[in-house]
């Protein structure tokens, strides 16, 4: 299957009946890349991949490999002859075919020779730990083991992309993240063009070149995990992301070194992240102006308990969670603000304690309360 | 779900159409023959009467064989129930050694063609003076229904979580509580299922009730048969009108098992 | 429950099958082997055997069963392919299909007496459109009762296959796509091989059911000739003539038979299927 440098999806439209479930989708993606699309279930990512995989048709827009047009909703590549492969959510292993003949499945419709296919199944068997399965069936199996055969399936056919829809989200705890481990460094190995599907911001950024997050059927931020942790487009990516403490106030002051104050119900905190500015250049006239509301966002672990220079905070610790080196802790501020918190400190409930909040940790975006985003 | 209508789409269509066409066409001529009046040529009859209805009753005791229909199949129902209720919950809460035999065993009536043990069930009931009565059809009916039941049940029992029974027994209920109070509430939606099913087949159960059956014992169906195959003796009209209300309690029965199952449902799985 | 105790819950049914099956048909089995007096013989079964005209009913009534019951699964397997993923009017299609099986044959054999007789609606339908020149005689012969056999065979076959084919994951037809198989690779090496257990017991059932046929051979065909079927011999042996030593050697002949088929389709089934203890997902 002939190389490509990137795949480019313009204004990718789709809708199932009445309900449009993806809007004007532009996403490019670069030979090597992985990329995540994240987002809360029903926002349209496993969509998007069904129609890069030519298994959903697609209602507009079009998809280029390259300079190649492979669907414009009208002329479509089959799925069978993308080249693409995929790994299933409940892996989709043929339960009447044992695991070599499922990984030998594809290269069987090649018509391959046997010592060929034979070899590469083994190769396939090796890179993911599964000598010696060749013979067992998929219901003998557990579900870490089916999940290799998946990969395994899907890598023997050396695809030009391959799509991963929630691979792990079937797994126990520990095997997600082993798992993730193992994905990783196949990645790292053989530097197959990726595109992965989850709703776990963890695997999303433990895993991806570049996340694409997603809701409603719109891209909300493309960027680097990075990117996408500390600096979030939007209230809805930043409250995807953990920004758990997010206030509605009001803009109160905007100081000369770009700092602004905020009022929320009575508390004035100081806030100078870096979003602000950007925020301020990009809302509509008057959104971040004085007087303008907004909501705060502010991670649990950029709180700090004790005295600080600013944003010094009283409150009452209500629910703590051990979370081994940590504590999550839920605290009632004076104003009546439920502040979530993250310390190493040993903290009860029932305590009164003093805690702050470093200016450069507030982000501040606008909206009103009625305009809120749902909570992912 | 989209599909693009292409040549194996319209061909489907086409198809089920001769299909759906035909059915209606059987149905409606016999709707239509026992209200006609002399009906020889033409789409449709000329003149329209009810006189054949009159006349099939006159010839045949309508509320007997109405009757008897009516109580082989709730009996019929009833005691398939008693049976296979016990069965289905021990199939659905139990592993045991040769638990594929047993449900093979109690399967086996239904691969064997009611013709087939029909004839010698028929000579055993004979030797104990229960055919010709009430009593011998009901308990041919039996044997077809009864594993039909069992078969039905037991994915409904399974559904119902094991903690459920632990849990009323944990909060004080003894096992006869237990089992009015928890166990046959949850299983209803199975019960009514297999008991309308098994409704729709006990009405419709033509040869085992045709060998046992007796001029006082015998159901709609049996009787329609004997006089479409006696058919020179009785105009063809009057046989359609029995025909006309079998059809119309078979129908009823239908449309009310429609509304519990689904037609996959009707035409049981095995595995 | 008591382990121990197990048995109880299914004495009711094993009772059951132990009066109503077993013994009824262990009987059978000894009056097919006796003569009227109780004295064991073959005679019954020489009889049937070495008479041309009984031992002709066995031949009768393959010759309509196998190709109908053929004709039912056959076609019932792309229709329930085509409606796996379900269809805009599938419920009107199904109730039509249920009908006929819930109606049962008597009512469809006399209503196809009236619509397929010589002045029946589908006769003139079929003059009236050219297709055919004269009255085509669909009743009262061979043609009649495989009609009526398929008219009700095949909706069940229909329904039992659609059952078991949309049960199959609709990721692994996806995958397959993925990994290269045309429409026809994926239907040939994986739905065919994951339905066959299913084709194998609809194939059965329906077997079971068209060979035993006995009102439509009766209303619908030639019951003194052509369509003198096995179910007819044993019935006239057992109700008319009233030996029923004869008509029970007539019955256990035809559930040998039906058996037999049975197991070359279930070992047919075994081949195909090698990991027969593995269902698909679902």
């Amino acid at each position: 299957m002939k190389d490509f440098k990137e795949i480019s999806l313009r204004n990718l439209n789709k809708s199932f009946g009445t309900t449009q479930v993806l809007h004007d989708f532009n996403l490019t993606l670069k030979k090597g890349e992985f990329v995540t699309l994240l987002g809360p279930s029903g926002c349209g990512k496993s969509t998007v991949l069904n129609c890069i995989a030519g298994l959903t048709p697609i209602t507009s827009g079009k998809i280029y490999i390259d300079e190649e047009c492979i669907d414009d909703g009208i002329h479509t590549v089959p799925a069978e002859k993308r080249g693409f492969g995929m790994v299933f959510q409940n892996y989709a292993l043929f339960p009447h075919l044992n695991v070599f003949n499922n990984i030998a499945f594809g290269l069987q419709l090649k018509k391959l020779p046997r010592p060929v296919i034979a070899e590469k199944v083994a190769n396939a068997l090796r890179m993911v730990h599964l000598e010696g399965y060749e013979n067992k069936f998929p219901s003998q199996m557990s579900g870490g083991e089916q999940q290799r055969v998946a990969i395994a399936r899907c890598i023997v056919m050396e695809p030009r992309l391959l799509m991963l829809d929630e691979p792990l989200s079937n797994l126990d705890a520990k095997l997600r993240i082993d798992m993730r481990y193992e994905l990783k460094s196949l990645h790292e190995k053989l530097q197959i063009t990726s595109i992965y599907v989850t709703h776990d911001q963890q695997e999303a950024l433990a895993l991806s070149d570049r996340i694409v997050v997603m809701k409603n059927g719109r891209i909300q931020q493309v960027g680097t995990p990075e990117e996408v942790y500390f600096r979030p487009a939007n209230l809805f990516v930043a409250d995807f992301m953990g920004f758990r403490n997010i206030w509605p106030g009001v803009i109160e002051e905007i100081l000369p070194g770009g700092e602004v104050i905020v009022e929320v119900k009575g508390l004035k905190l100081k806030a100078a992240g870096s979003l602000v500015g950007r925020e301020r250049r990009e809302a509509p006239h008057g959104a971040m102006g004085v007087g303008a509301p907004v909501f705060t966002a502010i991670r649990p672990e950029d709180v700090q308990l004790g005295e600080g220079p600013a944003n010094r905070l009283a409150c009452r610790i209500e629910v703590v969670e051990y979370l081994g080196q940590l504590n999550q802790a839920a605290a009632l501020m004076e104003n009546g603000v439920r502040l979530d918190l993250r310390t190493d400190e040993r903290i009860k409930a029932g305590e009164r304690c003093g805690a702050w909040i470093p200016p450069e940790r507030i982000l501040l975006f606008p909206g009103r309360r009625d305009e809120a985003h749902e909570p992912a | 779900m989209e599909r693009k209508l292409n040549i194996s789409g319209i061909l489907f269509f086409v198809a089920i159409l001769i299909y759906l066409v035909n059915i209606c066409g059987i149905l409606g001529t016999v709707v239509f023959n026992s209200i006609s009046k002399g009906w020889y040529s033409g789409i449709f009859p000329q003149h329209f009467t009810l006189e054949w209805y009159r006349y099939m009753a006159n010839e045949h005791d309508l509320p007997q064989l109405l009757l008897a229909t009516f109580t082989v199949t709730i009996v019929v129902v009833f005691v398939s129930l008693l049976i296979a209720f016990p069965t289905a919950y021990g199939l659905a809460r139990y592993d045991f050694r040769l638990k594929g035999a047993l449900l093979s065993a109690l399967l086996l009536p239904m691969i064997v063609p009611p013709m087939a043990y029909g004839i010698p069930l028929a000579t055993v009931l004979y030797r104990f003076h229960l055919a010709t009565r009430l009593s011998g059809v009901i308990v041919a009916n039996l044997v077809p229904i009864v594993p039909f039941m069992i078969l039905i049940l037991t994915p409904f029992i399974e559904q119902i979580g094991v903690n459920l029974e632990a849990a009323a027994r944990i909060l004080g209920a003894s096992k006869v509580q237990t089992f009015f109070r928890v166990l046959v509430p949850l299983s209803l939606p199975g019960i009514l299922t297999a008991g309308i099913l098994a409704v729709v087949r006990t009405i419709s159960m033509f040869e085992l009730t045709f060998l046992v059956a007796g001029p006082k014992s015998q159901t709609i169906v049996v009787a329609l048969y004997s006089d479409a195959y006696a058919a020179g003796a009785r105009p063809p009209q009057a046989i359609d009108a029995l025909a006309v209300v079998y059809f119309l309690i078979a129908m009823i029965c239908l449309i009310v098992a429609l509304k519990f199952t689904s037609p996959t449902q009707m035409v049981f799985k095995v595995k | 429950m008591n382990r121990r105790n197990l048995w109880l819950f299914f004495l009711p049914s094993l009772a059951f099958l132990v009066l109503l099956f077993v013994y009824p048909f262990l009987n059978g089995l000894y009056l097919g082997l006796t003569d009227a007096e109780g004295n064991f013989t073959l005679g019954n079964f020489t009889a049937f055997f070495g008479d041309p005209w009984e031992r002709r009913t066995i031949w009768v009534t393959l010759k309509i069963a196998l190709p109908a019951t053929l004709i039912n699964v056959l076609l019932a397997i792309p229709f329930a392919y085509y409606m796996r993923r379900g269809l805009r009017g599938e419920k009107v299609i199904t109730f039509f299909l249920i009908l006929p099986i819930t109606l049962g044959t008597v009512l469809v054999s006399e209503g196809m007496l009236t619509y397929m007789g010589p002045k029946g609606w589908l006769n003139q339908f079929l003059m009236a459109t050219g297709i055919v020149k004269g009255p085509v005689q669909f009743t009262h012969n061979y043609l009649g009762v495989l009609l009526s056999l398929v008219i009700q065979g095949f909706p069940f076959a229909f329904l039992m296959l659609l059952g078991y084919i949309s049960g199959i994951d609709p990721n692994l037809e996806r995958a397959a796509q993925m990994l290269g198989a045309t429409k026809w690779q994926i239907f040939h090496r994986i739905i065919f091989p994951l339905v066959a257990p299913g084709i194998a017991i609809a194939f059965c059932l329906n077997f079971v059911m068209a060979f035993s046929v006995f009102p439509s051979a009766v209303l619908l065909g030639q019951p003194s000739g052509p369509t003198r079927v096995i179910s007819i011999a044993a019935y006239q042996w057992a109700f008319e003539k009233f030996d029923f030593n004869m008509g029970s050697a007539i019955a256990m002949t035809m559930a040998l038979i039906e058996l037999l088929v049975i197991m070359l389709v279930m070992i047919w089934r075994q081949r195909i299927y090698k990991g027969a203890s593995i269902v698909g997902k679902g």
